[in-house]
């Protein structure tokens, strides 16, 4: 019945973002009882007990690797970093998602944000935190690098602060600490609603204390929608600068395939672009599992595919003008270099290849609308695209480094199984940590949705 | 078993320490050993027993990092404040007259290589040797050393020496074994000797030849022979053939403007050849000629040669011929030069060569007097005999070409004379055999089977420095001590008298030859010291006897007795000397298609002597860049003929590990199994395989308990055919063995990278190197673009400031890796193991990239280039460290701050010469107690986790400077020596203070050959390079 | 809907929000403190030596020079330990009972030496020259303290990299004329800085810059 009328509605009206056939009271009921209700399922239980299988693999992987040192990596002279970089770029990348569509839409205006934006901000909480670790433990000396942090020691030294690897260090704390607050300001009324509904003392009292004694008072509200514009504000910039801070690791170098201006906004593209599908491949289970596919349509979807297209284009621009700038710039050592990334079949050729078919030719499929509203070709697709770009940024290290200057240097990187389970590692990270979100946790912003229905506001009513 | 025996002897050992042998205090009692050393020598001792089990020669590595880095562990959040540690200070008891606390000492001696004396320099801190230099006054060494000189020092600490008298297997003491020695010496000395055999290697010490006549005297019957795997037998059966005398051939290479070398790697292997480099180069180094081009002149070197050697990559024209080849070409040579050699023309697949004979034939006739031609100790008599013979009809004798008579003449014959121990072993009539050094089990040629036959000798004694093969094959093993360990004396190749004085007391229970032989002629034990001292009292002239005490304080300070070389004589070639031509004495052609094995003494570890030496095992081979291998070294073609053609060069570019596949090599039924490498411009058909490795006992390093290192060659060598054997056969096995290499890219990829030019070309365009980065300067500052626009004021190198910096002389560098030795030696840096190599992380801080010119398959020139820390005024890696770990010095240099460092390798990333090198594990050995005495206490030993390079020698800078402050004077040019310069032989290396007019190396950088290494990335480097400038025979090279 | 919390926990909650940073802030300030105190640097710590040899005694009463005892402190990086020898030249003829002296007698005897505990202990990486310090006009007072009013010897400066700094950094504040390096009563005069430039320039101390480049004591 309401399939039909939804169909209609859209029909009428185009593409609609507000939950059809829903009330205040039938919104807050079916998200809150999502966290409230008493039995788990156990698909949950299974997913996260791999991800603690893995987050206890990970342990005894940064174990080992404090007891025996970074060699147990592929890593050489001349490829001095390679996984675990990658890893971080790639994490930080996925993080930009969530405050692209929390932030810039919110001032942007976009209706349809509301419905994700609490998936896509948990998602780049946890997507930093995975980032964060990789910097530290890829130090050889890792006890050591609290010396990155400008300290009053008895050295008198401070740190280099012409080093871009200082720069991360603030960009990145600075993005986690903005994110964080933003996620949590923006759950403040949900998990007062919690609160309420709570059934059990321990929920109510847990529930209360973030709460933050919050009584849903017009004041409450007039200060809560300013501080969260305002945050708003202080995260967009965010967007950009982070992961042009982070392109800076390889941009202010001079070794070939790294000395690039193009390097932060290609980065910031690609970074969106992994994001969006990392938000993507997140929905639709959950909107299977959670049943709240009235709630994230498949509009939802539809818009968010035609972002990722989008960005693919801009990523695919990236590789475009770097190619055509190493062979415009006649530069010998880096025209050989990217030359020999399209044809050096022993080296990282086919590397390449897949990544032209993963981020430029793969998305091309969403230009369909039959595509872009089919759950399994997204998921496919986003997937794809999560391969790519961690490829892209594989490719663009290692490759960069092992064909430098000196050809009596070249050497080639091969990742060890230790390079391998790292990454699997943080993975676990991420499943585990998201899966508590998705538990206790409203995954949908109860306060947003509602306030979204017709009646929401004032002015509204009579209609 | 063999496990608990070495325990056994550790123990003994430790016990002996335990009993703090006197004299032990004198080196023990710095304060850095604070345990009880019997203790520590135990612990470590047992550590290899079982860590040798393990397939990874540095096992024992992996094992000890775990424990360093749980300690680290401890330390993380080095935030944790700790009280600051209690160390025990030492103090003596009575000072020892000589030594300064703090302050370095260096004495004189010689070291012993391939049966002739180096003269060298040892720094003693504390009373424990740390590092050799050449010795300046010595005419085999003129201040350098080569790999050999450098790594000594590592073999005296080597913990795998024996260290205590053995008696199949158990220990037992210095006592057991006089007494059993005495018993069956008693014996022989009824039947005066017959029964008693002594075989040792060439007697370089002339008092030991004096003990070796006087035990003769003693035993009218016994026998000395002599043999060594690396001899010069074709040599002196030539000489005897030509002269019918033994002589000594001399080469004169400041007089040769000309030189012709037959298969003679005489810049890396004949005696003598650190001088012959230095010789050779004063005719070549343009340098010297100033800025004036004109003026310029060269001498010109033709090679021929079947494999790749320093020489032929040096040489202004090289020919690759197959080793069987070459006598044919010296028979043309010959004719062409109007003697008559029976053969004018090169056969076989050396036809097509007519154009270079012919030039080469020119060019010596037209500088009669000013040419040169030498033959190979690999080459066969009749190969001399030739170049004997071309020499003299050049007119080049007295002039190019001396000779004198061999010292200790008449035994000089090798492997003949072990063929006749051989033989006397089978009839069974030796009774008491004693081997004094040398390690004839493993080396010996394989057809005489020398090991079985031993076994027929009742009483057999091993004295050498290792518990070896052949140790373990006889009844007795005496440890020798070390030649910094013992007094003895020896001859250069010129034979210079040189003295060796020990700088420390024995490690372990080590005695020197001449102890045991003053055991073995009967008398009572004297110390070595008494017995050389004793000869040269003998031999002093009178008025060197008239004040001994003085004469003997001045060769000790010395190291050598001035003008003690033998005399030259004047030879005439015997008439009938051309009938040693006939048939039954020249080499074989090998047929066209048949394959030919050569083999040649290993560049690193040499016949296999050298093999426990983590230094040379580590060492890049100059040309295959191989290390911790041989393997059967082909050419691209040859490889590909033979379906072998591995991808391996040609992706190029692979720095480490390559899978290569293994081939069987086969010859007169018998073979080893090899795995092949690839070496552009080898000879075709040809293979050559490096001797001295697949040692079972040569230690944790080199193979022992079951590993090896590499395959045994010895295996296939027969004494008919030492060194070159035709009708080879090689059957693939398909499998594949990983070799471990620091270079597989051959060429440049058009960066000139090593700028050069023929001489021609200098003379017409002298600042053919230095122009395209002039024009950027010029360029640069007309943009204004030079101006760097930062925050950080920038540095002022003004004088009366150092300006530091080193030029590097790209036509110089012969390639031989001393100076990669000598850095290690001087600036700690650890052994990696080969699968730490073969994964890309060796720690060398200079390493030598060889490029060569032309195609992989025909390769038309070789180039060596040097390349230590650049120390660039617009250092890269200095502003992408987060922590100031590497910054620059106001002096210019760029500090590297080990205990600073975290370990983030953006440096090395960012480095375009990429000379920095990580701890990626735990490669510093801070455990194993006598290799701790080896460390050079004024350099860090860094440990896991941070990176490291070249630091221009910053200690010798300091240590200078400091001495120049408290003395109030200014540093004097050359009075800092940087290890790599020091150890050179070619003098290729310079290093100074650039604001010093005066100074050499400002001298230098004014060349109009100077030019720095990518200069375009703006780099600003200190160190740069002089183009390397060729000198070829127009009549070739126009093609 | 009754109440979860009692009004209390509204300034509990506060308190615990913002009391955790300045929790936080303390902690770290705890952290350094200890680094700088002598618990971290060994400050003022007497160790149990062999012998309780006095400084106070020989030099401060007995007045003799510090180089006879620490013969290479002018011309070697390291000051020199005195060889039991040294003791000996004088303790063969007074004090030859005293049961403190045994072990001094009987490392003569025995001919082993005595193992002192170091007082000044640098950490490996860092290379110092005493040589160069006294030929520049660095006291031993400077350093090593009043060390003539120590019956036991004792550390006095942290050692810490801060405080080799504060000197290398502005040499003038410290040197004094080389005559005076092994006064132990030397009081730096009221125009200290005015003097130190003046022996700056003639000593020809190299600038800050030069003397505090890495390499000048890490290597």
């Amino acid at each position: 019945m309401a399939k039909t009328l939804e169909d209609a509605h859209r029909d009428l009206i185009g593409p609609d973002y507000t939950p059809v056939g829903h009330d205040f009271a039938s919104i807050t009921q079916q998200i809150s009882s999502l966290v409230l209700r008493r039995h788990t399922h156990p698909g949950w239980l299974a997913l996260f007990s791999l991800g603690n299988g893995l987050i206890l693999m990970f342990g005894c992987v940064v174990i080992y690797l404090l007891v025996r040192g970074v060699g147990i990596w592929g890593i050489n002279i001349p490829v001095g970093w390679c996984f675990t970089i990658t890893d971080f770029v790639w994490w930080i990348g996925i993080g930009h998602a969530g405050t692209l569509i929390s932030a810039f839409l919110l001032l942007m205006h976009q209706k349809w944000r509301t419905s994700i934006n609490r998936i896509a901000e948990a998602m780049t909480i946890f997507a930093v935190m995975c980032a964060g670790m990789f910097p530290l433990i890829h130090l050889g000396r890792p006890w050591y690098f609290y010396w990155l942090l400008p300290y009053p020691n008895t050295m008198r030294l401070w740190p280099q602060f012409r080093s871009a690897l200082v720069w991360d260090v603030f960009a990145v704390s600075t993005y986690f600490t903005v994110s964080l607050l933003f996620w949590y300001m923006g759950m403040v009324p949900d998990l007062a609603t919690l609160r309420d509904r709570a059934t059990s003392k321990l929920g109510r009292v847990v529930y209360g204390m973030l709460a933050l004694g919050w009584r849903n008072s017009a004041r409450h509200w007039h200060r809560y929608e300013m501080a969260y514009l305002l945050l708003g504000g202080l995260a967009t910039p965010l967007v950009v600068s982070v992961h042009s801070v982070v392109s800076s690791d390889f941009a202010i170098s001079v070794m070939p395939g790294w000395h690039e201006t193009v390097f932060p906004p290609y980065f910031v593209a690609g970074a969106i672009f992994s994001g969006f599908a990392m938000v993507i491949a997140l929905c639709i289970p959950i909107r299977h599992f959670y049943k709240v596919k009235d709630l994230i349509t498949i509009d939802h979807l539809d818009v968010m595919a035609k972002i990722l297209l989008a960005t693919c284009f801009l990523t695919s621009y990236g590789y475009l003008s770097e190619q055509t700038m190493s062979w415009f710039g006649g530069e010998n050592v880096e025209g050989f270099l990217y030359f020999n990334r399209l044809i050096g079949v022993a080296q990282y050729a086919p590397v390449t290849w897949a990544i032209v078919f993963c981020n430029v030719l793969a998305p091309q499929v969403l230009w369909f609308r039959r595509v872009r509203r089919s759950e399994v070709m997204l998921l496919i697709v986003s997937v794809i695209v999560l391969a790519g770009m961690w490829m892209e940024r594989y490719m663009i290290i290692a490759s960069s480094l092992s064909r430098d200057y000196l050809p009596s240097s070249w050497g080639i990187f091969r990742p060890t199984i230790w390079d391998i389970l790292t990454y699997i590692g943080s993975l676990g990270v991420f499943i585990a940590a998201f899966l508590l979100f998705c538990r206790f946790l409203p995954i949908i912003s109860m306060s947003e949705l509602r306030a979204m229905l017709p009646g929401a506001h004032g002015r509204e009513e009579g209609t | 078993m063999s496990c608990r025996k070495d325990l056994a002897g550790q123990l003994a050992a430790a016990h002996e320490r335990l009993g703090g042998a006197r004299g032990k205090q004198y080196w023990r009692s710095l304060d850095e050993l604070a345990e009880t050393p019997a203790f520590m020598a135990l612990v470590h001792n047992e550590f290899p027993s079982q860590a040798s089990i393990w397939p990874d020669t540095l096992s024992r590595r992996k094992f000890l990092s775990l424990m360093a880095a749980s300690l680290a562990l401890g330390g993380i959040g080095g935030c944790s404040v700790k009280p600051a540690p209690t160390v025990n200070i030492v103090p003596y008891v009575k000072p020892p007259r000589e030594i300064e606390p703090g302050e370095p000492l260096f004495f004189a001696t010689s070291l012993t290589h391939a049966g002739s004396a180096v003269g060298v320099l040892v720094e003693s801190h504390m009373g424990r040797p740390t590092k050799i230099e050449g010795n300046p006054d010595h005419p085999a060494s003129r201040g350098a050393t080569d790999v050999f000189g450098q790594a000594a020092i590592l073999s005296l600490y080597d913990p795998d020496r024996s260290q205590t008298v053995a008696h199949l297997g158990q220990t037992r003491t210095w006592e057991d074994a006089e007494a059993a020695l005495r018993e069956a010496l008693a014996r022989q000395r009824d039947k005066r000797g017959r029964g008693l055999r002594i075989l040792s290697e060439t007697v370089v010490s002339p008092t030991l030849a004096a003990q070796r006549d006087e035990l003769l005297a003693a035993f009218p019957d016994a026998h000395w022979h002599v043999y060594e795997p690396v001899n010069r037998d074709s040599m002196y059966t030539a000489s005897d053939w030509a002269f019918g005398r033994q002589v000594d051939t001399h080469y004169d290479f400041t007089q040769a403007d000309v030189v012709l070398a037959l298969d003679a790697d005489f810049m890396m292997s004949l005696p003598g050849h650190l001088r012959y480099v230095d010789d050779f180069l004063s005719r070549r180094r343009l340098r010297q000629h100033g800025g004036n081009a004109a003026k310029a002149t060269m001498n010109r070197l033709y090679a021929v040669e079947p494999g790749v050697s320093c020489t032929g990559a040096k040489a202004d024209h090289r020919l690759a011929l197959r080793a069987g080849q070459i006598e044919s070409f010296a028979r043309a040579v010959a004719t062409a030069c109007g003697i008559e050699s029976g053969g004018s023309v090169i056969g076989g697949s050396a036809a097509g060569n007519e154009k270079w004979l012919e030039a080469v034939a020119a060019d010596l006739q037209a500088h009669r007097g000013r040419s040169l031609v030498l033959a190979g100790d690999r080459q066969p008599p009749a190969v001399h005999l030739l170049a004997h013979a071309i020499n003299d009809r050049l007119g080049n004798v007295g002039k190019t070409v001396h000779y004198t008579d061999a010292w200790d003449a008449g035994r000089t014959e090798r492997t003949a004379s072990l063929k006749e121990l051989a033989e006397a072993l089978d009839r069974g009539d030796v009774e008491l055999l004693v081997i004094l050094g040398g390690n004839p089990v493993y080396n010996a040629p394989v057809d005489l089977a020398l090991t079985e036959k031993m076994q027929k000798v009742p009483l057999r004694v091993h004295f050498g420095p290792y518990d070896d093969e052949t140790a373990r094959q006889c009844h007795w093993h005496l440890p020798e001590a070390h030649f910094l360990e013992a007094w003895s004396d020896a001859r250069a190749y010129d034979g210079t008298q040189s003295i060796v004085q020990p700088l420390i007391e024995p490690l372990y229970q080590g005695r020197s030859a001449h102890e045991l032989l003053t055991l073995l002629a009967g008398a009572e034990p004297t110390p070595g010291y008494e017995t050389v001292r004793r000869r040269w009292r003998r031999e002093a002239t009178t008025e060197q006897a008239a004040d001994f005490e003085a004469f003997w304080e001045s060769v000790l300070h010395d190291g050598l007795l001035a003008d003690s070389a033998q005399p030259r004589r004047s030879v005439t070639l015997a008439d009938n000397w051309q009938r040693h031509l006939g048939a039954g004495k020249t080499t074989a052609e090998p047929a066209a298609t048949e394959l030919e094995l050569v083999f040649e003494p290993d560049p690193t570890i040499y016949d296999g002597s050298y093999a426990n030496n983590g230094w040379l095992q580590e060492c890049p081979k100059p040309l295959t860049k191989l290390t911790w291998d041989n393997a059967a070294i082909m050419s691209p073609s040859t490889a590909e003929q033979l379906g072998l053609a591995h991808g391996g060069y040609a992706h190029g570019g692979e720095h480490g590990g390559y899978h290569m596949p293994v081939v069987e090599l086969r010859l007169n039924s018998r073979s080893v199994r090899a795995p092949v490498w690839i070496m552009p411009g080898h000879a075709e058909r040809s293979i050559t395989v490096h001797l001295g490795h697949g040692r079972q006992q040569a230690g944790r390093v080199g193979g022992a308990d079951g590993h090896t290192v590499g395959f045994n060659a010895y295996l296939l060598r027969t004494s008919e055919q030492p060194w070159f054997a035709p009708g080879l056969e090689l059957v693939p096995t398909g499998e594949t063995y990983l070799l471990a290499g620091t270079q597989q890219h051959h060429l440049m990829e058009n960066r000139e990278l090593v700028r050069s030019a023929t001489l021609g070309e200098f003379r017409d365009h002298p600042d053919f190197a230095a122009e395209p980065e002039r024009k950027q300067r010029e360029e640069q500052t007309q943009r204004g673009s030079l101006a760097i626009a930062t925050l950080y004021e920038g540095f002022n190198y003004e004088a009366p400031k150092h300006k530091w910096g080193m030029a590097i002389d790209l036509s110089a560098c012969i390639g031989c890796n001393a100076c990669v030795v000598a850095c290690q030696a001087e600036n700690n840096i650890p052994v990696v193991g080969k699968e730490q190599v073969a994964a890309g992380r060796e720690m060398h801080w200079i390493r030598i990239d060889r490029y060569s010119t032309g195609t992989a398959e025909k390769p038309e020139e070789f180039y060596f280039q040097p390349v230590p820390c650049m120390h660039c005024e617009n250092a890269p890696c200095e502003y992408v460290c987060p922590v100031e770990a590497t910054v620059h010095s106001s002096e210019g240099l760029n500090d590297m701050v080990y205990n600073r460092c975290v370990g983030t390798r953006f440096c090395s990333n960012n480095c375009p010469y990429k000379v920095r090198r990580f701890n990626f594990f735990h490669y510093a050995d801070y455990h194993t107690p006598t290799l701790r005495l080896q460390y050079n206490p004024d350099v860090t030993v860094r440990s896991r986790g941070v990176m490291e390079k070249c630091s221009y020698c910053v200690q010798r800078i300091r240590h200078a400077s400091i001495n120049a402050d408290t003395e109030g004077r200014p540093i004097a040019d050359g009075e800092i020596l940087t290890a790599c310069q020091a150890a050179c032989p070619a003098t290729a290396i310079s290093f100074g203070d650039i604001n010093d007019k005066a100074s050499q190396v400002h001298a230098w950088k004014g060349q109009p050959l100077n030019y720095s290494l990518l200069a375009d990335v703006n780099t600003l480097p200190r160190t740069t390079y002089l183009a390397a400038v060729r000198n070829p025979n127009g009549k070739l090279s126009e093609e | 809907m009754p109440q979860i919390f009692p009004p209390a926990m509204n300034i509990i909650s506060k308190v615990t929000l913002f009391g955790s940073f300045v929790l936080a802030a303390f902690i770290l300030w705890v952290c350094l403190i200890l680094v700088r105190s002598s618990y971290g640097t060994g400050t003022g710590v007497v160790h149990v030596q062999p012998v309780p040899f006095s400084h106070e005694h020989h030099v401060g009463v007995l007045g003799i020079d510090c180089r006879y005892c620490h013969t290479s402190v002018e011309y070697s990086s390291f000051a020199g330990l005195p060889p039991t020898k040294t003791c000996m030249n004088c303790h063969s003829q007074i004090w030859v009972g005293s049961n403190m002296l045994e072990p001094v007698r009987e490392s003569y005897r025995t001919n082993r030496s005595l193992r002192w505990q170091r007082v000044y202990s640098l950490p490996g990486f860092t290379y110092f020259d005493h040589s160069i310090h006294v030929h520049k006009g660095i006291g031993c007072s400077t350093c090593h303290g009043q060390i003539d009013q120590m019956p036991l010897t004792f550390q006095v400066p942290s050692l810490l990299m801060e405080w080799c700094l504060e000197c290398h950094r502005n040499p003038e504040r410290k040197v004094r004329p080389r005559e005076e390096v092994f006064n132990m009563k030397y009081k730096p005069p009221a125009n200290q800085l005015e003097l130190g430039r003046k022996l700056v320039k003639e000593y020809d101390i190299d600038d800050p810059a030069t003397i505090t480049s890495c390499s000048v004591c890490h290597r």
